[in-house]
Parts: C-alpha cells; structure tokens; sequence
C-alpha cells in the first residue's frame, strides 16, 4: 500500500534535488569559475551543484526501480503535515517578526505563542492565553530582565 | 605519563567555580530539555547556543557538553517509560526498556542505563585521554591534501551510514555543503548567493538552521500529530536499584555495548544511531534466547545505552582534535567552537590546553553529577515526561524566536528559520533525513578551502590526494565505502526489497515496528 507514495516521494525528491542542483550550477557560472590551479569563488558550488544533480538523477532513477513496499521507516515523519497547525505555527512566526520590529518584546511574545498554540486542535481560547501570559512572564524575567536582551519590552515604530 | 599529568591540569580546570557551575547547569537543563516529549540533544543544543555567545570559551564548551549527555540520559527515560525516543538512537532501547517497564521494571531499566553510561563514559573517556595525543601527532603531519581527503571520508560515512537511504544521505550533505557556501568567499571577497540581501553577507546563521531543521519542520509536521501520553508511571529512588542477578545480566552486555561504541566513535562520520543498533543487533546475536529480545531483555537495554555513552565520548577525539564532527550534535558543538574563536585540529590541544582537557575533566564530573542528580529527580522526570505537546511548540516557537534574536540582536536571523523549518519539512515529508545538512553546512567552508589550497600547492593536479600517502588511504577507504554501500543496494534491490538502512534491516528483523519518532537526527 505504500508503494505508490514511496516511488513518488523518491521521484519528486530526486527532482527536487536536480533543480537545486542546476539552481546552484546556474549561479556560480555567474561568479568567476578559474581554473583547478587557481579556482575562482564559483568553482566549488559549481562542482558541488554538478554532484547534486547526478545524485537527484540517482534517486529519482532508483524511485523508477523500486516498486516493492518499504521496510518499516524509522524516524521520517510520513504524510502532509496538519494544515491548521502548520498554518498557525508559520502565521506565528511572520507575526513575531512583525510586532518584534515595531510594538517589542511582549506583544510579540504574545502573538507567537498565542498563534501558534491555536494551532493545536485541543486547545481551547482560554489555555492559550494562559500559556501565552506564563510566556511573557518567562520573556520579561528570564530574558529582558536576566539575560538582558537587546529587544525593549513595548515600543512603537521601528 | 604526560597524559595522566595533562589530565590532572584538566581536572583543576575543571573544578574552578564557574566552570563547574555551568558543567552543572548544562547537565541539568540538557537532561530536562531531554525529557521532554519531541526534544532531542539537537533541539536542546541549538535553543541553549546562543546563551553561549557571551561566555568565555571554557565554561561555554563545557556547559554545551553537559547539555549534549544529559539530553541524551533525558532521552532515554522517555523510551524506556513512555515507549517515546525523542532522540533516535534511543529507538532500540524502547524494543526492550518497554516490555520492562510495562512488566512494573521500568526502575531497574532506568538504573541499569545510569550504570552503562557512566561505565562507558568512563571508558570513552580513558580512550580520549590516551587516544587524543596520539591522533594530535598524526593529525601534524596533515596538509590540506589529507584534511580534505579525511573530511571527504567523514562526510561519505555521515551520509550513507546513517538512517535512510544513503544516496538521499549524500544528497542532503551536498545541500549542506550548498548552504555553506552562502556568505563571503574568503579567497577573493566576493559575495556568493547572497541574493543582494546583505545580511547574508556573513553566511547563514548555524543556529538558525539547527532550529529550523529540528525544531520548526519538526513542529510543522507533528502538529496534531503527536500521540496523546496516558501514561501513568509512578517511580521511586528504590525501584531504582537492579538486583544482583540483573547487575550480572548486564555486565557483558555492556562491555561489548561500550566496545561498539568506542569503535564507531573512532570512526568519523558515523552516527550515534547506527551504533545502538550495531550494539542491539550483536546483543540478539550472542544470545542464547535471541527470540526473548523485544519482551524486556536486560541485555536488549544495557548494550545498546552503553555504546551510546561511550560512542558520545570517544566521538569528541575527531571532532576536537581534526576538526571533523560525527555526526550532526558535533558538528553543532564544532560551530560553537569556531564562534568563540577557536580552530578546533591538531593544534587545539597545545594552544587551548584548558579547553581540550578541562571538557574531559569535566565529563567524568558531568556523569558523575547526571548519576546524582537522576536518583532524586526521576520523580520530577516523570511529571515532565507528561507535558502535552499542544503547551510544549508554542512555548518552544517563543524559545527558538527569542534564542535566534540573541544571536545577533537581529531579527533578520528568524527569517532564516522560518525558511529552513519549512524546506526541512518538505524535505522530510519527502523522506530525506535532515540531519547531514548540518553535518555539510559545518564542514562545508573547510572543505572548500582546503580542496582549493591543495590543488593551489600542486598547480591543478588532481593525482594529489591518490599519491601523498595518508591522503590516498582516506580516498581507497571512501572509495571502499562507496562501494560497498552501491553493492548492498544493488544487493538489496535483488532480493526485491528496498534497501532502506542497516539501521531499518536490524529493526526488521527484530520484527518490531518502533512507535513513531520525533526527534530528527542521525
């Protein structure tokens, strides 16, 4: 049953690779190759991106190859990931880089673990303030006061 | 003996007040961060980091050791208690540490891996102290050639001796390697795929990329994903103790485990997972009940836990003495190294002499204070052990945003989180193991600059690192490797089954599918 997802997995990773590969190759062309006695800042990333692509070639080639299920996988964490959590935790980020440039440490504080803890589907409002409040406290006492982050608790503005 | 006089040294280095202090401190948050479900040595290391910048180098390394052993011990109350490894080379130690528990033993399993561990600290330890000079003789006579060719050997074996498959292995190394290259070249000055952003300009944050590697895309993908923990365990300080019989039960074991382990550790590039499941699989071997492994074997417990250990020690001897990390936790602590302004190779142990035997000093204290510090505060473990996951990211979210931000006082570093937390998830869901990336990331601006000084001294001929010697060795050595991984593959591909890992076969074969992992690593 898992065939099918495994040898599109291994196809669309070894594509992926190529892609990197001949991303990186494209731009070090662009910065002086040299020679082997004298290379320039875009020889190694060049060979590098040229190995890249060889190994991309490899897995998509062995993906074609393999049809029999896999054994039992061991640490890779299968399937797409929960859209609302993974939503929440990104949105999360964006708005502590956002308040952290302009409103300061605790605002931003708030907005990550808040966001972010809405992410779970069994949180309720009410448990993610809580956790959210518990932070900031942790943020003003450990971090701002303790360690003397660069990072004013409010401000306004950049 | 010079040795036993330079370790002396060490051991005052050592017990000087802060260094100790922070030794501690390491040891006790390390094994916190440990504990708790989705934390592993490489989570726990790259959220303390940046807390390092600011310390004198001493204290600093020795505080990130104790944060690296006593997240691993964290590691293992979690798979033996919870069925949970948070760090996966503690995945074999949940076949049998389990059952035990499950049998109303979880106790003795847990005093059993204190035991191993310190014995096989111990003895990575007396290998580092004899080993170490040894090494830091050859490693003299090394030029660029050889350093590259060992570096090449290092990289080939972290990337195809881990878990998974091992071209996927060689092709997140050469990512690593990519993303190495971002920033300044040192040769001529140019900027190189800074895209025009000039922060950039420096390179990509390492603990930028740790924490978006095995925090974020780890959050990403386990989100309302993780296993609800009902586990009620209930341990006390005399539960601890194993019996007589039980001690004799895993003494052999644990001799051979810490034999493993030091022989993986001597080797570069082997990770710590492949060890506990090489110990494991010899475990099953030598037995004479071989089918009883899986339902609470001592022997199942002690091994593997004690080449962990020892593999954890020995694995400091490359990475301080040539400048090439095992696996990706080294290659974290080689970063923080190079940060504080420190060339870890053969010369850090004549130029740094507090530094280099002051951590070794430090680690027979740091195991000693783990032993301690276990016994009365298993109970606390355990309550953390019970932290829901949907409290655990966002307060670790806050963590990582925070963490990055010290490091340079600059917001434009979480940036580079969000970005590697998203391609390390894209990359896991694709099932590539993240963890080389690191392991290139790290190695990749020497590698670069020591293939490029090699074949400036020999004017573009590439014979050079086949016909000086000890480089040439290094190439047939990665060349056999390579070579003998495509034969196990095409082997494997033959009898019609994928070939996943040697890891993944010994999982196989004991029949036991591992409960689903979250912790990313070699």
């Amino acid at each position: 049953m898992k065939s099918p997802s495994h040898f599109k997995k291994d196809y669309y990773g070894g594509a992926l690779m190529v892609l990197i590969g001949l991303a990186a190759i494209y731009a070090s062309v662009q910065y002086r190759l040299g020679t082997l006695a004298h290379m320039g800042p875009g020889f190694f990333p060049c060979a590098v991106g040229a190995l890249l692509v060889v190994t991309g070639v490899l897995i998509a080639a062995s993906a074609r190859a393999e049809t029999a299920p896999s054994g039992p996988a061991v640490g890779h964490a299968h399937g797409m990931p929960d859209m609302r959590g993974a939503i929440c935790i990104i949105l999360g980020v964006l708005a502590f880089l956002l308040f952290g440039e302009y409103l300061g440490l605790l605002p931003a504080t708030f907005a990550i673990v808040f966001i972010s803890a809405l992410g779970d589907r069994s949180n309720t409002w009410l448990q993610a303030l809580l956790l959210s409040l518990a932070m900031m406290a942790i943020a003003t006492v450990v971090f701002w006061w303790a360690l003397q982050l660069q990072l004013p608790l409010f401000k306004w503005g950049a | 003996m010079q040795s036993l006089q330079d370790l002396w040294f060490g051991f005052g280095v050592a017990f000087q007040g802060t260094n100790l202090m922070w030794s501690f401190f390491g040891v006790l948050v390390g094994n916190l961060i440990g504990v708790l479900p989705g934390m592993g040595a490489l989570s726990a290391i790259s959220i303390l980091l940046p807390l390092t910048y600011a310390m004198h180098p001493v204290p600093a390394i020795l505080m990130l050791a104790g944060i690296f052993y006593g997240s691993q011990y964290g590691g293992a109350i979690g798979a033996i208690l919870l069925n949970l490894p948070s760090h996966p080379p503690h995945a074999v130690t949940c076949l049998d540490g389990y059952p035990m528990t499950k049998a109303g033993k979880g106790g003795t399993a847990l005093g059993i891996t204190m035991i191993c561990s310190f014995f096989a600290a111990s003895v990575g330890i007396l290998v580092m102290v004899f080993a170490s000079p040894l090494l830091t003789e050859i490693a003299f006579k090394f030029g660029p050639t050889e350093i590259f060719s060992i570096m090449l050997l290092g990289l080939l074996a972290g990337s195809t001796m881990s878990r998974g498959s091992p071209l996927k292995g060689v092709a997140m190394t050469l990512f690593g390697l990519l993303c190495g290259v971002v920033g300044t070249d040192v040769n001529t000055g140019s900027f190189r795929f800074s895209f025009g952003v000039p922060e950039l300009s420096d390179g990509l944050e390492l603990v930028a990329i740790a924490m978006g590697l095995f925090g974020v895309a780890d959050f990403l993908l386990n989100v309302n994903r993780m296993k609800v923990i009902t586990a009620n365990t209930s341990l006390r300080i005399r539960d601890m103790r194993p019996s007589w019989a039980e001690l004799k039960e895993a003494f052999w074991p644990m001799v051979r485990g810490t034999g493993v382990g030091t022989l993986f550790g001597a080797m570069p590039g082997t990770g710590p997972t492949i060890t506990t499941f090489v110990a494991y699989a010899l475990e099953r071997k030598i037995s004479k009940t071989p089918d009883k492994f899986g339902t609470g074997m001592i022997a199942g417990v002690a091994g593997p836990e004690a080449s962990a250990h020892s593999k954890t020690q020995v694995d400091f001897i490359p990475t301080m003495s040539l400048g090439i990390p095992g696996d990706a936790v080294m290659a974290l602590i080689l970063g923080a190294l190079l940060i504080q302004g420190i060339q870890p190779g053969p010369q850090l142990i004549t130029d740094h002499p507090d530094i280099f035997w002051g951590l070794i000093a430090s680690f027979w204290i740091g195991n000693v204070i783990l032993m301690v510090l276990n016994v009365p505060m298993i109970g606390v473990w355990v309550k953390l052990l019970q932290v829901p996951y949907r409290y655990l990211f966002p307060s670790a979210m806050f963590f990582i945003a925070v963490g990055v931000f010290s490091t340079q006082n600059n917001l434009f570093q979480i940036w580079e989180v969000l970005a590697f937390g998203l391609i390390g998830a894209l990359l896991m869901a694709l099932d590539f193991s993240v963890a080389p990336i690191m392991l290139g990331f790290v190695l990749g601006p020497m590698v670069e600059e020591n293939f490029r000084r090699a074949l400036l001294l020999s004017r573009g001929d590439m014979s050079i690192f086949v016909t000086r010697p000890i480089s040439g060795t290094f190439i047939v050595l990665s060349a056999l490797l390579l070579a003998g991984v495509t034969w196990s593959a095409w082997r494997g591909k033959k009898r019609g089954k994928p070939q996943e890992s040697v890891a993944d076969e010994v999982l196989a074969s004991a029949h036991v599918v591992p409960p689903k992992q979250v912790g990313q690593g070699v």
